[in-house]
């Protein structure tokens, strides 16, 4: 293992999210806070219930899973773009660095900074509502998984978009609705028959669910295939990346 | 000597269909400056890419002091410090961060005294907090170099390095070479400023249309093929070469002032002698000569020319260049 060269890169990342901390940190924050403000207080104090917890407490894994979903894929997609795009990618290409070391360095820096923010906007969140979290362990290990596997999916992203606007494309045609539609705001059961079977098709849906069962230990699927869905995506987006790096896919001609 | 990159039966041809690389032989021996000249297109930043790890090969096989690229990479690559074309480099970090992360990249351990010294001898040492983006293209192309430096490499490949560079920094930079010469690095540069491989190179490998023309000693190609001419300036001009002159095969320049004798620098020790002294016998009195060596441009030019036309004729110079 070329560890030098994995801190190096590591170190780097951070450092980029340092220099824009206002865009990278603040930014979802205060998009956080308003959602709360929103949902939570003002909608919220008309909507019962939602399985014995109340409204703005039951969205708060929702939002924090959209965050996590939403910060790893940018995190990572423009991390590795980035230097695409600058042409300072040579470096890494003409360096002692493994494909493993590579991935292992830029998805590792992106999904620290979704996991910190994610646990910024949880903190924000015991300002607005009680939280309860049940399982915490479980809550840590979903947090991580699906950082890591949405970072590999970023990073995956960077790779493919040869411009800024496939970049923005996939998180905003395709995360955001996913997440938005996958039981963010809303239990499934919630739907009629017909959408909820539509909705199992919807991966973020058991990313969510399994989420908010570690808080309130409700769950819309079992959190046996929750979990087997987390590391089935894990799976599926580190094959990709690897192969990407093996063929040397839109990085080396 | 032997060899510390070695390149065999290289081709690369890209997904576009073009053949930048057509089975190329090469080796690099240990510690020398080998230039690598050719017209743009010619596919010397192909080569290059390939033994750094940029562009995969087609066909072929580079070893770098023993170790395959594509099996061994990182030994290969650890050895190697490419300076790029292009001036990529990130705006936003600071000389001193971005050469410390290439050092990093390269799996060596952080050397504040080395990088210091290195900064010093690339006059960057006072600009080592200064955000690349603030810098000129001299400067931005000084810190390519100590980037490429900064892992202590022993090969280095310097990829048109004074392409758009001024005086003074390219002085500073063929002294630079000289000096990692000395130290035992092994440099390779591409360029079609021919100037800068007659000044620095020990050896010299053309390449035209993804072929390697021709490699040779620099000293011995100039020998070869640099041919000479002694130009006199004659007191009163001539209508015509006096028929006792014939042997010498001259030719009339600057309509009959001018006397003008070929050679080749390796032959025929008492030529330039005898012709002065049947110049004196012939009663042909001149007021100054002077001689002209062909430059490694104008053997450049020849060659890749002497190609093109060979191209069409089904048969090449390169073979007999070899």
């Amino acid at each position: 293992m070329n560890w030098h060269a994995v801190r190096s890169i590591y170190l780097f990342e951070m450092a980029r999210t340092r220099r824009t901390l206002l865009q990278s940190v603040l930014a979802p924050v205060i998009t956080t806070t308003l959602y709360f403000v929103v949902f939570g207080s003002a909608i919220g104090a008309r909507i019962p219930e939602v399985e014995g917890v109340s409204y703005g407490a039951f969205i708060v894994p929702g939002l924090i899973m959209l965050n996590l979903l939403t910060q790893s894929v940018s995190n990572a997609s423009f991390g590795i773009f980035f230097p695409k795009f600058s042409r300072t990618i040579y470096e890494i290409l003409s360096a002692p660095v493994s494909h493993f070391e590579i991935v292992l360095s830029y998805v590792g820096a992106a999904a620290t900074k979704a996991v910190i923010l994610s646990v910024i906007i949880l903190a924000t969140a015991a300002f607005f509502v009680p939280l309860r979290i049940e399982h915490p362990l479980w809550m840590i290990g979903f947090l991580l998984l699906t950082a890591v596997s949405f970072s590999l999916l970023g990073f995956i992203l960077g790779i493919w978009a040869d411009n800024f606007e496939k970049l923005q494309l996939v998180p905003l045609l395709i995360i955001t609705p996913l997440t938005f539609l996958g039981g963010s705001f809303y239990s499934i059961d919630m739907l009629p028959a017909a959408w909820r079977t539509v909705s199992l098709f919807n991966p973020v849906v058991y990313l969510v669910s399994g989420f908010r069962w570690s808080f309130y230990g409700s769950a819309d699927v079992a959190v046996g295939v929750s979990l087997g869905m987390t590391l089935l995506f894990l799976g599926v987006f580190a094959g990709i990346a690897t192969w990407m790096l093996r063929t040397g896919y839109r990085l080396k001609p | 000597m032997h060899a510390i990159i070695s390149i065999s039966g290289l081709s690369k041809t890209y997904a576009s269909g073009f053949a930048a690389l057509k089975g190329v032989d090469l080796d690099i021996r240990r510690g020398e400056i080998f230039a690598l000249l050719g017209p743009n297109g010619a596919g010397k930043t192909t080569l290059i890419s390939i033994v750094c790890g940029l562009v995969r090969a087609t066909a072929g096989r580079v070893t770098v002091d023993g170790h395959d690229i594509v099996r061994d990479y990182r030994a290969a690559r650890a050895l190697i410090g490419l300076v790029p074309q292009e001036l990529t480099t990130d705006a936003f970090e600071t000389v001193w961060n971005t050469v410390s992360f290439t050092r990093g990249l390269f799996g060596k351990p952080p050397d504040p005294a080395y990088l210091e010294r290195l900064l010093k001898d690339l006059s960057l040492w006072n600009k080592k907090d200064a955000k690349l983006m603030m810098l000129s293209g001299g400067m931005k192309r000084r810190v390519l170099i100590a980037k490429a430096l900064s892992h202590e490499p022993r090969i280095l490949f310097l990829d048109e390095p004074t392409a758009g560079v001024d005086v003074e920094l390219r002085r500073d930079m063929w002294q630079l070479v000289r000096r990692l010469r000395d130290q035992g690095v092994t440099v390779i540069l591409t360029t079609h400023y021919i100037e800068e491989a007659e000044e620095m190179a020990d050896r010299i490998g053309v390449i035209a249309k993804g072929e390697l023309i021709l490699v040779e000693d620099k000293a011995a190609l100039m020998r070869k093929l640099g041919g000479k001419q002694l130009t006199l300036q004659l007191a009163a001009p001539l209508e015509a070469v006096p028929p006792a002159l014939a042997r010498y095969g001259l030719t009339l320049g600057k309509g009959g002032a001018e006397l003008i004798y070929r050679y080749e620098a390796e032959t025929e020790d008492n030529a330039i002698a005898d012709l002065l002294q049947d110049l004196g016998a012939a009663g042909i009195a001149f007021a100054d000569l002077h001689t002209t060596q062909r430059s490694l441009e104008e053997i450049f030019v020849s060659l890749v020319s002497e190609r093109a036309g060979a191209d069409g004729n089904g048969r090449g110079a390169g073979e007999g260049a070899r």
